[in-house]
C-alpha cells in the first residue's frame, strides 16, 4: 500500500503530464499466474482448426497486422526503402492484399522510412530508449525517443528497464515508462517486456500491469534479439492483463507479440486467442501487431496456395 | 443495451466505466465448419450379440435403434439380451474361465491385452468418430481424451498382468472369476476399458453391457477383441437396456458386479447382490465442490471450473458442478466465467471446432431443463452463453447460477449437465463445512497459490479425488471412487487391482 501511495504522490509532482486518473495499484499485488495452467489453456487455442474462409480472412487481417521489421546494425538507407516498398506492395501477384501496418526500424532510419511511406497510411514505428537492452541513463533514453519521434516515428516501441525490475524497483521501472510516454508526444508507445528476461509468468504479468498503468498504448513481449522471444502462453498472459486492465479503467490497451512467429499456422493460433480472450475489438492492427520479418513471405504463401492450390517455391516470394 | 464507451487511443483521460464494459465475443472473424469425416468409421446397421467370441442373435429376437442425439436420426440398431441371452454369456464366461483363462499363464494374458491396446490404437480416429456420433461428446474430447485414455488403460493394466507378486507382496491372488460390468453414458468405451483391462489383467472373464443410449463402441471393442485372438467367451458384451442390467446382477454364477452409474441404480445393485457371495463395486454420482480462494491464479481456475464442468457437456459423475468462490473475487471470477463461456462453441459433434456437444438423450435433456426450471423457481440467477442451438437433436446452452444457496437442489442434487451452481464463501472452515455438506463425495477441486491451504484442504475434505489447480485430470495409473453416495471401490493403478482379486495365504 506504501508503494501505491508513492507513486500517486510523485505523479501529482513529477509527471503531472501522464494525467493519469486511475488509481494506481501495489504491484506486488498483482495476480499469480499457475504456469501449466496456462500452458495449457494456451495449447488449447492451437486445436482450433481455421479451413477456406476463415483461412484466407484470418490470413489477410495477419498481414495487415505485421509490423514489418528490421533492426540491424548493418541496416542502410536502401534496405529501409526496399522494406518498406515491400510493406505497401506485399506482393503484386496478387490482388487485393492488404498492406502491412508499419515498418519498425532505428530512429536513425526513421526518416527514410517516413518519406519512402508517404501517403501509404503505413506506420513508421522506431524502437528506442537504448535498444535492445535498455542500459542507458533515463535522459538518453528520453533523447533517444524524442529524436524518433521528430523524425517522424509515428509509434515509439521503448524497452523496460530488466534489471530494475528484477530488483523489485518497480517505482523506478513505472516512472521511465511514464517519462518515455510524455517524450512519445502523439506518438503511441509499445513497451517491451523482454520476458525471455524475466523468467515466470509472475513477473511478466507484473510488469505488463506496471507498463500499463504507466500508459503503455502497447504492450510488447519481445525484443527479438533474446531467446525464448513471444510464445504463445507468455502472450495470453499478457492478453489477460490488458482484458483485466481494461475493465477495471476503461481504456483498451494494444498487443504485439514480437519474434519468433514466422509461419502462418502459428499466426492464425495467435489471431484465435485475440479473438477468444479480448474479442471484436482487439482483431484490427490498431490493436494487434505482430512483430516479424518473415512471417509476410510465409502468409504470401499460403494465399497463393489457397488461390491457385499448389504452393510456390519460396523463389517467388521477394526476400527484402 | 448500454453502449461501450470508445476508449480514448491516446491513453489520455477517460472515466471506467466497468459496469458497462462488454467485450465482443461475436466476432467478424469466425471458423468455418471443419467436420471430421463420417466415412472413416464402418458401423453395421444390425448389431447381435458377441457371446463366446462370436456375433449371436438375441434370444427375444428384439432390437433396438441407437440415434446420434445431435439429429435424432438412426445410426444402427442393436440387440435386446433377455435373461436366456445373459445366461448364455454367463455361461461361456465361466467355460472360459475354468477351461482356458485362469489357467492361462500370467504372460500370455498380458498379451492379449497389451494386443487390444494397440488395436485400440491403430483404429482410434474410427473408434472417437462413432463415439461422437453415438454419444454427442465433441470430436476434441472423443479424440484427445476418450480413445486414447482408453487405450492406455489397456497398456497399464497389461504390464501387471504377470507382476502381480510385487502388487500384492507376499500374498497369493487368485481370480475372481465371472466379472458382470454395467456401465454408463457418458464414457462409453472408456469406462469399458476401466471394467475389462483390470479384470482380464487379473485372470477374470468378463459379461458386459454398455449403456443402451451408447452401445456402438463397445460393439467396436468386441470386433476388436474377436480380431485380437482373445480366447473364445473371455470377454462377452450384450447389448440391453435396465432389465439386461439386472440379470446380469441376479444372476448366480457371476461373483463380482463392478456397476459405475447413478445412486439410485447402485443402491438397487447393493440390495440385490445382498446375501449373496458376489463382490461389488460401485462408482456413483457426485456433486463436486470446485473451490477458488482469493490467492488463487484466477483466470487459471475459471478455466478449470470451466473444464470441470462443461467437459462432456456436463455428463461426468466427478464433474465441478459446485462451484465456492471466496466472496473477495466472486464478482471478477464470475465475469470471467461469463466472459468464456461466451468463446465456447456448441454445436455438431464431429466439428473440429466444437468445446459442447450435444445432450446424451432426450430424456437426460429433460433432466437438465428441469433442473433450469427448479434453480429458477429457488432464486437464483440464471445465466447462458448467447450461442444459437441447432434446430434438431438435444442442446442445451453452457449455463451458470449465481445467488445459489447451500440448501437449493440445484446445490445438492447431482444434475449431470453444463449447469454450474456457484456460492460464496468467508472462510477455509466454512468452505470445508459447505463442501462437505452432501451426500456425494467423489471429486473436488481446490484453487490457491499456497501449498500449505492445499494440503489443510485435501486434509479435511470428504471426497475421492482432490484436485489442486487443476481438475479432471486422469491417468491409468491413478486410482478413482468416491466416498459416501459416491459409492465404494478403487478402479485404476494399483488400487484397481484389488477389485478383481481374492488374496489367499
Amino acid at each position: 500500500m506504501i508503494g501505491s501511495l508513492l507513486i500517486l504522490v510523485k505523479l501529482k509532482t513529477d509527471m503531472p503530464q501522464t494525467k493519469s486518473i486511475f488509481p494506481i495499484p501495489d504491484f506486488t499485488l498483482s495476480p499469480r499466474i499457475d504456469q501449466v495452467g496456462v500452458e495449457e489453456r494456451a495449447s488449447r487455442f492451437t486445436k482450433r482448426s481455421i479451413k477456406k474462409e476463415s483461412k484466407l480472412k484470418g490470413l489477410k487481417l495477419v498481414l495487415n497486422m505485421i509490423d514489418l521489421t528490421t533492426l540491424e546494425g548493418k541496416d542502410t538507407d536502401g534496405k529501409v526503402k526496399q522494406l518498406c516498398y515491400k510493406a505497401m506492395h506485399p506482393h503484386d501477384a496478387l490482388a487485393g492484399l492488404p498492406t502491412v501496418a508499419a515498418i519498425c526500424v532505428y530512429p536513425t532510419m526513421v526518416k527514410v522510412a517516413k518519406k519512402a511511406l508517404e501517403g501509404s497510411g503505413i506506420k513508421v514505428a522506431s524502437v528506442a530508449t537504448a535498444f535492445p537492452s535498455g542500459q542507458a541513463p533515463k535522459e538518453i533514453k528520453i533523447r533517444d525517443t524524442k529524436y524518433a519521434v521528430a523524425n517522424g516515428a509515428d509509434e515509439v516501441d521503448m524497452v523496460i528497464s530488466r534489471g530494475k525490475f528484477h530488483a523489485g524497483e518497480y517505482n523506478f521501472v513505472f516512472d521511465e515508462i511514464a517519462a518515455i510516454k510524455e517524450a512519445c508526444g502523439e506518438a503511441r508507445l509499445k513497451v517491451i517486456l523482454e520476458t525471455g528476461e524475466l523468467g515466470t509468468f509472475d513477473k511478466v504479468r507484473r510488469a505488463s500491469d506496471i507498463a500499463m498503468y504507466a500508459g503503455a498504448d502497447f504492450i510488447k513481449t519481445s525484443t527479438g534479439k533474446i531467446q525464448p522471444a513471444a510464445t504463445m502462453p507468455v502472450t495470453l498472459v499478457m492478453l489477460e492483463a490488458i482484458r483485466d486492465f481494461y475493465y477495471k479503467t476503461g481504456r483498451m490497451v494494444g498487443m504485439k507479440p514480437a519474434g519468433g512467429i514466422s509461419k502462418s499456422k502459428l499466426a492464425l493460433h495467435y489471431l484465435v486467442m485475440v479473438k477468444e480472450v479480448l474479442g471484436e475489438e482487439w482483431l484490427n492492427n490498431h490493436w494487434f501487431r505482430f512483430g516479424a520479418s518473415s512471417l509476410a513471405n510465409d502468409v504470401l504463401m499460403q494465399m497463393m496456395k489457397e488461390k491457385t492450390g499448389v504452393y510456390q517455391a519460396a523463389n517467388y516470394f521477394s526476400v527484402d | 443495451m448500454p453502449t461501450t464507451k470508445k476508449p480514448d487511443r491516446r491513453g489520455g483521460k477517460i472515466t471506467p466505466k466497468s459496469n458497462t464494459i462488454k467485450l465482443k465475443f461475436d466476432t467478424s472473424w469466425s471458423y468455418a465448419p471443419a467436420p471430421e469425416s463420417k466415412s472413416a468409421a464402418t458401423i453395421k446397421p444390425q448389431y447381435d450379440l458377441f457371446i463366446n467370441g462370436e456375433w449371436v442373435k438375441p434370444a427375444s429376437n428384439k432390437y433396438f435403434d441407437t440415434i446420434n442425439p445431435a439429429n435424432e436420426e438412426k445410426i444402427s440398431q442393436v440387440s435386446e439380451a433377455n435373461t436366456a441371452d445373459v445366461d448364455k454369456a454367463v455361461k461361456a464366461a465361466r467355460n472360459a474361465y475354468e477351461k482356458v483363462w485362469k489357467k492361462i499363464s500370467p504372460k500370455e494374458r498380458a498379451k492379449y491385452v497389451f494386443r487390444i491396446a494397440r488395436m485400440i490404437q491403430e483404429r482410434a480416429r474410427e473408434l472417437a468418430i462413432i463415439e461422437s456420433l453415438d454419444g454427442g461428446k465433441p470430436i476434441r474430447e472423443s479424440r484427445d481424451f476418450d480413445v486414447p485414455t482408453a487405450a492406455n488403460h489397456f497398456f497399464y493394466y497389461a504390464g501387471w498382468a504377470d507382476k502381480l507378486e510385487y502388487a500384492f507382496p507376499n500374498r497369493n491372488t487368485e481370480p475372481l472369476g465371472v466379472a458382470g460390468q454395467i456401465i454408463p453414458w457418458n464414457f462409453p468405451l472408456l469406462m469399458a476399458a476401466w471394467k475389462i483391462a483390470p479384470a482380464l489383467a487379473t485372470g477374470n472373464t468378463v459379461v458386459l453391457k454398455p449403456a443402451e443410449t451408447t452401445p456402438l463402441t463397445a460393439l467396436k471393442l468386441a470386433e476388436i477383441i474377436q480380431e485380437s485372438g482373445l480366447p473364445n467367451g473371455v470377454v462377452n458384451i450384450v447389448t440391453g437396456a435396465g432389465a439386461t442390467g439386472a440379470a446380469i446382477v441376479n444372476h448366480p454364477d457371476i461373483n463380482k458386479i463392478a456397476f459405475t452409474g447413478s445412486t439410485d441404480v447402485g443402491k438397487i445393485i447393493q440390495r440385490a447382490i445382498a446375501g449373496t457371495h458376489k463382490k461389488v463395486t460401485l462408482e456413483l454420482g457426485g456433486k463436486a465442490a470446485n473451490i477458488i480462494f482469493e490467492d488463487a491464479p484466477l483466470d487459471q481456475a475459471v478455466e478449470g471450473v470451466i473444464n470441470g464442468i462443461y467437459f462432456n457437456q456436463g455428463h461426468v459423475c466427478c464433474a465441478g458442478s459446485r462451484l465456492y468462490v471466496q466472496e473477495s473475487v466472486a464478482k471478477q471470477v464470475i465475469r470471467k466465467l461469463r466472459d468464456r463461456i461466451e468463446s465456447l462453441i456448441v454445436g455438431d459433434p464431429l466439428d473440429k471446432n466444437t468445446d459442447i456437444g450435444a445432450i446424451n438423450s432426450r430424456q437426460q435433456l429433460e433432466t437438465i431443463h428441469k433442473y433450469l426450471k427448479i434453480g429458477k423457481e429457488e432464486g437464483a440467477e440464471m445465466y447462458q452463453s448467447s450461442c444459437s442451438l441447432p434446430g434438431k437433436g438435444f442442446w442445451c446452452r453452457p449455463t451458470i447460477f449465481t445467488n445459489v444457496a447451500q440448501s437449493a437442489r440445484i446445490a445438492q442434487e447431482e444434475i449431470f449437465g453444463p449447469v454450474l451452481a456457484i456460492l460464496t464463501f468467508r472462510t477455509d472452515d466454512e468452505v470445508i463445512e459447505k463442501a462437505n455438506n452432501s451426500p456425494y463425495g467423489l471429486s473436488a477441486g481446490v484453487w490457491t497459490d499456497k501449498g500449505s491451504k492445499i494440503f489443510n484442504m485435501t486434509k479435511r475434505m470428504r471426497a475421492g479425488v482432490i484436485w489442486a489447480n487443476t481438475f479432471n485430470k486422469f491417468d491409468p495409473s491413478s486410482p478413482f471412487g468416491g466416498y459416501k453416495e459416491s459409492g465404494f471401490g478403487r478402479e485404476g493403478g494399483l488400487h484397481g487391482l484389488s477389485a478383481y482379486v481374492s488374496l489367499t495365504n
